[in-house]
C-alpha cells in the first residue's frame, strides 16, 4: 500500500481555504466599493478653500436672498453662473465695506481681475449637465446641492456618480416638486403624495418612455 | 512525496506558454487608464485659460458690442424710452402671468433692499447703514413706468445696474409688479368689496 499523498486533515484545510478565499474576494470588493462611496474618496462634505470664505448659510438662510440673485442664469442656460464681482459689490459697496475678508472682491472690482474661486462640483467633461432644464422641470436646487443654505463653507453634497443621476432619470417622480418650490431649500419632494408627483411628471412633460436614460441624454 | 517520473511531466506547449503570460497584455490595458476624457482640452464656463493674458476663457465682449436681437435703439422694450421720453405704457400685454413673473423677479432681485412690500426695509437695508427710499410716494406712483425699467437697466444713486442679471422682458415684468405693489399700499378701503376688506383683518 502506497503512502497517502494528502494527510487526513487535508479535506478540512481545503474547505477552510476555499471559504477564506471567497471571503477575501468578497471582502476586497466590498472594501473597494465602500472606499469608492466614502467621503474620503468623493470629497462629499469637505469644504473647499476659497479666496473669500463665502457663507451660503449667512446669505441664503439668514438674509433670505434668493439663489437667483447671484446665480442669475440658472433658469436660462446650462450653467447656473458664478456671480461676477459686480454682483457681490451691488450689496458690498454698501455693507461690510471695510471687511478685510472682502478685500479680494474689492481688489477685483477695482482692477477688473476676476476673483479665482475654486470649483466644488467638477463633472467630467463628457457630461453635459444643464441647470435650466432641471429647474424648469421641477427639480429643486436641494436635490443635488443638498441643504446648501445650512453650509457655512461650500462643500459637495453628492459625489455625482452616474448611477445617482440615473436614479432620478429612471424615476423622476421620486424627486419632482412643483416649480414654485424649486428654490425652496426646506421643501422635500416626499411632502407631496406620489399620485400628485406622477401628475406633475405628466404636466411638466417629462419623458417616461426611457429617453431620459439614453446615453445621449447626458453624453455627446 | 514521491518524485514524479520525468516521463509523466508534460512538456510545455506553445499554447500553455501563451496562457501563462496572458496577463501581460492586461498591463497594457491598465496603462491606458488616464483622465484625458475627464479633463478635455476645451473651455467650459468659468474655466481658467493659460492662453489669454488675463487668464479667463470667458472673453469679455469688445466694448460697445451688442448681441444680435438683444437691443434696438428705438424700441421701448429695450430702452424704456419712446422718442427720447420715458415710456408711459408697457411694451407688452399686461397679464396675470406677467405680474407673477414680476413678483418672483422682484422678490429675488429687489426685495433684499426694497423689502417685500416696497417700503425700503429689506434685509440688506436693515443690516447696513443704508437708507432705501420707499416706492410708495406720490412722485414714484405717478412717474412713467419706463422710469423703473430705466433704473433697473442703468442703476441710480447707490443702486447698481441689474441689466446683466435681469433680461429686458423681466425688467418690464418687475416694473409692472412695482405698480401692483404701489396699488396694494395705496388703495381707498371703501373701493374694496366686503370680502377683500375681511382679508385685511381690520374693522
Amino acid at each position: 500500500m502506497s503512502a497517502q499523498i494528502f494527510s487526513r486533515n487535508a479535506n478540512a484545510i481545503l474547505l477552510v481555504s476555499i471559504a477564506a478565499i471567497v471571503l477575501l474576494i468578497v471582502g476586497i470588493i466590498s472594501a473597494l466599493i465602500g472606499l469608492y462611496l466614502s467621503p474620503w474618496y468623493t470629497g462629499v462634505g469637505d469644504a473647499i478653500e476659497q479666496p473669500v470664505p463665502f457663507s451660503h448659510k449667512h446669505h441664503v438662510d439668514q438674509l433670505m436672498i434668493d439663489c437667483r440673485y447671484c446665480h442669475s442664469t440658472v433658469e436660462r442656460v446650462a450653467h447656473a453662473g458664478i456671480p461676477s464681482t459686480d454682483t457681490c459689490m451691488s450689496c458690498h459697496s454698501q455693507i461690510w465695506t471695510n471687511s478685510p475678508l472682502l478685500q479680494p472682491v474689492r481688489d477685483s472690482y477695482q482692477t477688473g481681475e476676476p476673483v479665482l474661486w475654486n470649483r466644488v462640483y467638477d463633472l467630467p467633461d463628457f457630461v453635459y449637465f444643464n441647470h435650466s432644464v432641471h429647474v424648469a422641470k421641477g427639480i429643486g436646487c436641494a436635490s443635488c446641492h443638498g441643504r446648501i443654505d445650512q453650509q457655512h463653507l461650500t462643500a459637495k453634497a453628492q459625489p455625482l456618480y452616474m448611477g445617482w443621476c440615473l436614479g432620478c432619470h429612471r424615476a423622476p417622480e421620486e424627486h419632482i416638486r412643483p416649480r414654485d418650490e424649486v428654490f425652496n431649500m426646506a421643501y422635500e419632494p416626499q411632502m407631496m403624495p406620489i399620485a400628485d408627483r406622477l401628475a406633475l411628471v405628466q404636466e411638466y412633460q417629462i419623458p417616461v418612455d426611457g429617453r431620459l436614460t439614453h446615453c445621449y441624454t447626458c453624453h455627446r | 512525496m514521491q518524485p514524479v517520473a520525468p516521463s509523466l511531466r508534460r512538456k510545455p506547449t506553445v499554447m500553455s506558454l501563451l496562457a501563462r503570460f496572458a496577463w501581460l497584455p492586461l498591463c497594457f490595458v491598465l496603462v491606458g487608464c488616464h483622465i484625458d476624457m475627464y479633463d478635455q482640452p476645451k473651455y467650459r464656463p468659468n474655466r481658467p485659460s493659460d492662453f489669454f493674458e488675463d487668464g479667463r476663457s470667458m472673453r469679455p465682449p469688445v466694448e460697445n458690442t451688442v448681441a444680435m436681437g438683444s437691443f434696438e435703439a428705438d424700441s421701448a422694450l429695450f430702452t424704456g424710452r419712446l422718442n427720447g421720453e420715458l415710456a408711459v405704457d408697457l411694451p407688452m400685454e399686461l397679464t396675470a402671468d406677467l405680474l407673477e413673473r414680476g413678483q418672483t423677479r422682484y422678490e429675488a432681485f429687489c426685495a433684499p433692499c426694497h423689502g417685500l412690500a416696497g417700503d425700503g426695509n429689506g434685509v440688506i437695508a436693515y443690516r447696513g447703514p443704508l437708507q432705501v427710499p420707499t416706492l410708495h410716494n406720490d412722485r414714484l406712483r405717478t412717474v412713467a413706468i419706463g422710469y423703473y425699467f430705466d433704473v433697473i437697466t442703468n442703476g441710480i444713486n447707490r443702486m447698481y445696474s441689474y441689466a446683466h442679471r435681469i433680461p429686458p422682458e423681466d425688467r418690464w415684468a418687475v416694473a409692472a409688479y412695482v405698480r401692483a405693489l404701489q396699488l396694494s399700499q395705496n388703495v381707498d378701503a371703501d373701493t374694496l368689496t366686503a370680502e377683500e376688506r375681511a382679508l385685511l383683518g381690520g374693522p
